[in-house]
C-alpha cells in the first residue's frame, strides 16, 4: 500500500495534536497550485518559487493560465495558477508530471487530471469546504470527484483551508493563497523567515496592515501543516555563492532593454508579450526611457523605425499577430538599413490562435517575412538568462550592421521563472551616443563596403549628410534608382551583411560527445527539456547528443562538421510538421518543421524532425520518447 | 524649432551666421518629376521658401512622407528626408520627433496616404499633438497608382475603380481633424494662391504642436478640370482673416473679395466653416496653443548616462535578487 493512500486526516481530531510526519528526501519535485482565476494561486506559486530559489534550490516555474480573463468559477477550463519544479540542482524546464498539487476546488483539479498533468499517485491538497456546500449539485460534484480521485490512486488530503483562514480574516477566499503558501513551506521544509520576507516583498506596494495579515495567514498555513500533515519533503539544495535573479523571460527581456541603454520602446498590447512592456513602462522611465504605446503594431514599428533613424536604436515588442502587422515596416528598415530590435514573444497561431499558449511557429515568417528578399538577423534565446543578454547582443548587432534583429522568445520563456546569476552592468552594453560630427565631403549614405556590405549610417543633425532615406530601390546616394545593376548591388550589400556577421560568430558547442548515433537539434525555449532528456540517455550510455541553435539567421559556422559526426539527426520543435505515418503523407508531400527545413536545405543532410503544437511546453519525457523511437 | 539661446563670441557668431545663412537653392535637390502643372510643385516652392526664410539648418530638418506622388517631396529637399511606406509617414515622424525633439520635422502626405490607409495614424497624430507640420496634399484622387477613387473624391468622380462615378460621399479631412480631441492647429489652402499657401505653411511651422494643413492640390494628369471652377471664380474661395490668423494683402483682397473674419479660437465656427466645399474656405480655421505636446509630456530632460542606467538596472535587479547566505547586499 502506498504511503498515505486514502488518508483523510480528520482535522478537528488532529488539530493541535501533532501527527507523526514521515520525512522523505527527494532529488526534485513538481508542485502545482491551482484555483479559479482571481483567487491568487498565481501569486502563491510565484512567491513559492522565489522562496525556493532563496533556499538555494534549482527552480523553474510555469504559469497555468486560462484563456479567458474571468472564466466561470469552478470550471474545468478555468484553472489558473502556477507550477513549480524544485530541484537539488539547476532546473532548466518545467519537467514532466506534477507530484503534489494544491487545489481550491475539485473542478479546476479535474482539468489538470484530464490533461494528464498529474503524476499517478500524485498528492492532492484539496479545499474541503465544498463537501458541505448548501448547493446539492456542488456538494455532489465534489464528493463524486473526490471518490474518483481516490479510486484512481491519488493521495487526497481534504483541507478546510477557508475555514482555517476565517480564524484570521473575514474574506477568507482571498487569503487562502497565503495559507496555502504556508502549508507548502512546511511541506517542503522551507525557512519560515525567508517566506515572511517574501510575502512582505510580494505585497510591498500595499499597506503594512495588508502585509501583516498575509504573513499571519502564511504562518497559520505553516502551523496547520506542521500539526496535521503526515508527510514532509526535504530537497537538498546546492547553495550558490553568487547572487541570483529570479524573473520570468519577459521581465528578463525588459531588463535587457534597460541594460542595453536603449531609450525608446514602441509597442501595442498583445499577449504574451505585454507584460514585458508593462514592466518597462515602470522601470524604464525611472532612467529616462520611454515606452510609447502606439495606436497599432504598424504604428509601433514605424515609430521605432523613425526613432532609430533619428539616431537611437529602438525596440518594438510584440507577439505573432502583431509581428505579422509589422512585416511591411520591417522591410522598410531592411531596405533603409535602419538598426531595429524587434522582439516577437511567439504564441500559438495562425491568426489569433492560442494567445496564452506556447508554440514556435514563427521561425519561417521571421526569416523570410516581409516582401522581397529582406535579410535580417534572428536570435532565439533558450533560457531566461539568454532573454536578458539577447537584447544587449541584438542592439549591438543592429547598430553595428544597421540591420533588423529579431528576438524570438515564446510564451514558455515569457511566463517561466528560473534563477540566473545576477548580471553586472557593463558600460559597453550601452548604445554609444549618436555621432553628430559633420559628414566628410563626398561621403555617401550607402557607401557599401564591397566585401562586407557595411556602410556608415548618416543621422539627422550631421552637417553634410543630408539625403532622403527611401524604401524604394536606391543607389549609394540614396537616389531612387531602378537600374538593374544598382538594384543587384543594393541587394548584394544588404545580404552580405549577414555573412559578415556570421564570420564573427563562434561555432556552437555540442551538448554531449561531438560524434554519436543521434544528434537532436533544437532552438529557443525547448533547450532545457531536450538537454535534460539527452543527459539521461547519456547516463545510460547511449550515444546521443544535442545541439541548440541560438543564432538562426545567420547560422554560426561549424554546423556542417557537427552534423557529419552523427549517424542520425533529428530536430525537435514546438511547431507543425507532418507525421510521416499519416496515411497520405509521404516523402513528396511531407512538411518538415521549420528548423529541419532550414537545416536540410542549407547542409544537405537527411535531417528528420519531430514536432508538436499542443500549446504546452515540451516535456523531457516527450523528448525521451522521441529519442527512443529515433534510436530504434 | 525654437533655437536655444547661448552665449558665443562675436567672431564665432559671424562665422555661424555665414555657415547658417542659406539661399533657396541650398534647400533644393534634383529636378522634381511631377507632371507639368501639378500642385505639388507649388507646395515644394512654399516649403523651400519657408526653410530659407526661417534659416532652417538643412541637417536639422527632416521631411517625412509616405507613398504617392506627393510623398516624393522629400527627394527634392536638400535636407534629411524619409520616404517610407504607404500611409505610415506619421508614426515615423513621431518616432523621429520623440527621439530628437530638437529637429524640425515636416510630414507630406496624400489623400490616399493619410485619409485611407493611414487614417488611424492621422487620428492618433492629432491626439499625440507632437510639434510636427503636416501637409495633406489633397488632389482627390490616387495619383501615383493612376487614377483610382480616393476617400476625398467628390461623389460621382469617374476613376479607374469607379468608371460609373464614385458612389460614396467624400470624407472631409477638416471636419474629421476638428472632431478629434487635442486638435491644435487646422488650416486649409489651395495650391494656386501661393501667397496664402506660404503664409499658412509658415504659421503652421511656428505653431507649437501638431499642425494640420489640408492643401487642395490640382492633379492635371487625372482630374484636369477638377478645380477650374474654383480657380476661375475667386468668389468660390472664402478667405478667412483675423489678427490671429491670415493677413490679407491689399492685392489679394482685390481679387478675393469673399472674406470672413474668423477667430481661430472659435471651434464652433471653425467646424461650420470646415464643412463647406463651395466656397472653399482658405485660412486658419482653428488654433490652440495651450495643448501640451506629447514629446514634452513624455521626454525626460535628464542626460541619460551610463551611471544612471547602471543605478537604474541595479535598483531593479535588487527587487529580484536572491542573495547567497552571508553575502553583502551591494
Ligand atoms: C501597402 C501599400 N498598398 C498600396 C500601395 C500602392 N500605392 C502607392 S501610392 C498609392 C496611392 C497614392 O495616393 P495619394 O496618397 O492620394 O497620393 P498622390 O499620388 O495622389 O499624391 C497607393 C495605393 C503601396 N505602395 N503600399
Ligand atoms: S499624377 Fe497628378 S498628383 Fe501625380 S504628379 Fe501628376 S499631376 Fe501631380
Amino acid at each position: 500500500m502506498q504511503l498515505g493512500d486514502n488518508i483523510k486526516p480528520n482535522v478537528s481530531a488532529t488539530n493541535g495534536n501533532h501527527v507523526n510526519r514521515v520525512s522523505a528526501r527527494l532529488k526534485e519535485h513538481i508542485v502545482e497550485i491551482i484555483s479559479d482565476s482571481g483567487e491568487g494561486a498565481q501569486k502563491c506559486g510565484q512567491s513559492f518559487g522565489s522562496i525556493v530559489a532563496q533556499m538555494g534550490h534549482g527552480v523553474w516555474t510555469v504559469e497555468i493560465i486560462p484563456a479567458e480573463i474571468r472564466p466561470p468559477a469552478r470550471s474545468v477550463a478555468g484553472a489558473s495558477g502556477n507550477r513549480i519544479r524544485i530541484g537539488e540542482k539547476r532546473v532548466t524546464n518545467g519537467g514532466n508530471e506534477t507530484d503534489l498539487v494544491v487545489a481550491f476546488n475539485e473542478q479546476v483539479l479535474l482539468g489538470r487530471v484530464r490533461s494528464n498533468e498529474l503524476k499517478p499517485g500524485c498528492t492532492i491538497l484539496l479545499e474541503s469546504m465544498w463537501r458541505d456546500d448548501q448547493n446539492p449539485s456542488i456538494k455532489n460534484s465534489y464528493i463524486e470527484t473526490y471518490d474518483q480521485l481516490v479510486a484512481a490512486g491519488y493521495r487526497v488530503y481534504e483541507i478546510p483551508m477557508e475555514e482555517e483562514c476565517h480564524k484570521h480574516v473575514t474574506d477568507s477566499r482571498r487569503g487562502k493563497n497565503m495559507f496555502a503558501l504556508g502549508m507548502l513551506c512546511s511541506s517542503y521544509s522551507l525557512d519560515l523567515q525567508i517566506a515572511r520576507n517574501q510575502v512582505a516583498l510580494t505585497f510591498g506596494k500595499k499597506s503594512a496592515a495588508v502585509i501583516n495579515t498575509n504573513i499571519e495567514l502564511l504562518e497559520a498555513g505553516f502551523a496547520w501543516a506542521e500539526a496535521n500533515l503526515d508527510f514532509r519533503y526535504e530537497i537538498p539544495s546546492s547553495k550558490t555563492t553568487e547572487p541570483q535573479i529570479v524573473v520570468n523571460g519577459n521581465t528578463a527581456l525588459a531588463l535587457g532593454v534597460l541594460a542595453s541603454g536603449m531609450e525608446i520602446c514602441a509597442m501595442y498590447p498583445i499577449t504574451p508579450a505585454t507584460s514585458a512592456s508593462h514592466y518597462l513602462s515602470d522601470a524604464f522611465e525611472k532612467v529616462g526611457g520611454i515606452v510609447h504605446q502606439a495606436e497599432d503594431e504598424i504604428a509601433a514599428c514605424a515609430f521605432a523605425i523613425g526613432a532609430s533613424y533619428a539616431g537611437k536604436c529602438t525596440v518594438t515588442i510584440t507577439s505573432g499577430p502583431g509581428y505579422s502587422l509589422k512585416q511591411e515596416a520591417i522591410g522598410l528598415a531592411v531596405m533603409g538599413e535602419i538598426p531595429l530590435v524587434v522582439v516577437n514573444v511567439m504564441r500559438g497561431g495562425p491568426s489569433t490562435g492560442q494567445p496564452t499558449k506556447t508554440e514556435q511557429g514563427d521561425l519561417m515568417t521571421t526569416i523570410f517575412g516581409s516582401h522581397g528578399d529582406a535579410p535580417k538577423v534572428v536570435i532565439a534565446p533558450g533560457t531566461i538568462e539568454e532573454c536578458f543578454y539577447s537584447v544587449i547582443t541584438a542592439r549591438k548587432i543592429a547598430e553595428t550592421f544597421n540591420m533588423v534583429v529579431v528576438i524570438l522568445s515564446d510564451a514558455n520563456l515569457a511566463t517561466s521563472q528560473q534563477p540566473f546569476t545576477r548580471p553586472t552592468f557593463d558600460e559597453a552594453w550601452m548604445a554609444p551616443p549618436i555621432d553628430q560630427s559633420a559628414v566628410p565631403a563626398g561621403a555617401k549614405p550607402y557607401d557599401w563596403d564591397p566585401k562586407t556590405g557595411l556602410a556608415r549610417r548618416f543621422i539627422p543633425g550631421q552637417p553634410g549628410g543630408m539625403h532622403t532615406l527611401t524604401g524604394l530601390a536606391h543607389d549609394v546616394n540614396s537616389h531612387v534608382a531602378y537600374d538593374p545593376e544598382i538594384n543587384q548591388q543594393g541587394m548584394r550589400a544588404r545580404s552580405l551583411k549577414l555573412a559578415a556577421l556570421q564570420k564573427t560568430l563562434m561555432p556552437p558547442t555540442v551538448f554531449g560527445d561531438p560524434t554519436g548515433d543521434l544528434l537532436v537539434i533544437g532552438w529557443g525555449s525547448t533547450k532545457g527539456a531536450i538537454e535534460e532528456a539527452v543527459e539521461e540517455f547519456r547516463e545510460e550510455g547511449k550515444r546521443v547528443s544535442s545541439l541548440h541553435l541560438t543564432f538562426i539567421q545567420p547560422m554560426p559556422p561549424g554546423i556542417k562538421e557537427i552534423l557529419a559526426g552523427f549517424k542520425k539527426i533529428i530536430t525537435i520543435e514546438n511547431n507543425w510538421s507532418d507525421d510521416p505515418n499519416d496515411e497520405i503523407i509521404d516523402e513528396t508531400n511531407r512538411r518538415y518543421s521549420a528548423l529541419a527545413m532550414l537545416l536540410r536545405s542549407r547542409y544537405l543532410f537527411d535531417i528528420d524532425c519531430w514536432s508538436e503544437c499542443r500549446g504546452t511546453p515540451l516535456k523531457p519525457n516527450t523528448v525521451r520518447r522521441v529519442i527512443l523511437e529515433a534510436l530504434s | 524649432m525654437k533655437a536655444a539661446t547661448q552665449t558665443i563670441s562675436a567672431s564665432e557668431c559671424l562665422l555661424r551666421m555665414y555657415d547658417e545663412h542659406h539661399e533657396i537653392e541650398d534647400y533644393q535637390k534634383g529636378v522634381p518629376r511631377w507632371c507639368t502643372g501639378c500642385g505639388d510643385n507649388a507646395i515644394l516652392t512654399a516649403v523651400q521658401r519657408l526653410c530659407r526664410d526661417e534659416g532652417l539648418l538643412p541637417e536639422k530638418t527632416v521631411f517625412v512622407s509616405g507613398i504617392g506622388c506627393s510623398s516624393r517631396l522629400p527627394h527634392y529637399m536638400n535636407t534629411y528626408g524619409f520616404h517610407g511606406i504607404h500611409g505610415r509617414a506619421l508614426p515615423v515622424a513621431e518616432g523621429i520627433k520623440l527621439a530628437r525633439p530638437e529637429l524640425d520635422v515636416f510630414v507630406n502626405t496624400g489623400d490616399g496616404d493619410c485619409c485611407s490607409i493611414g487614417a488611424a495614424h492621422w487620428i492618433h497624430a492629432i491626439r499625440y499633438n507632437m510639434d510636427l507640420t503636416m501637409m495633406l496634399h489633397d488632389n482627390q484622387i490616387y495619383g501615383l497608382t493612376k487614377k483610382q477613387a480616393s476617400p476625398t473624391s467628390p461623389i460621382g468622380t469617374k476613376s479607374n475603380t469607379t468608371p460609373r462615378g464614385s458612389y460614396l460621399e467624400a470624407l472631409n479631412p477638416l471636419t474629421v481633424t476638428l472632431g478629434i480631441s487635442n486638435v491644435s492647429f487646422v488650416a486649409q489652402v489651395v495650391d494656386w494662391i501661393p501667397e496664402v499657401l506660404y503664409q499658412v505653411v509658415s504659421s503652421a511651422f511656428h505653431h507649437k504642436g501638431f499642425s494640420f494643413i489640408r492643401i487642395v492640390q490640382r492633379c492635371p494628369e487625372w482630374l484636369p478640370k477638377q478645380m477650374d471652377p474654383w480657380m476661375h471664380d475667386p468668389q468660390r474661395i472664402l478667405l478667412l482673416h483675423h489678427e490671429n490668423g491670415l493677413e490679407i494683402s491689399p492685392s489679394l483682397a482685390k481679387v478675393y473679395t469673399k472674406m470672413e473674419e474668423h477667430d481661430p479660437a472659435n471651434m464652433n465656427r471653425a467646424r461650420e466653416i470646415a464643412s463647406s466645399d463651395d466656397p472653399i474656405p482658405v485660412g486658419i480655421l482653428y488654433r490652440d496653443d495651450d495643448i501640451p505636446c506629447y514629446e514634452d509630456v513624455r521626454h525626460d530632460p535628464r542626460l541619460r548616462t551610463a551611471e544612471m542606467v547602471k543605478n537604474g538596472l541595479n535598483a531593479e535587479l535588487d527587487k529580484f535578487t536572491v542573495w547567497p547566505e552571508g553575502a553583502t547586499h551591494v
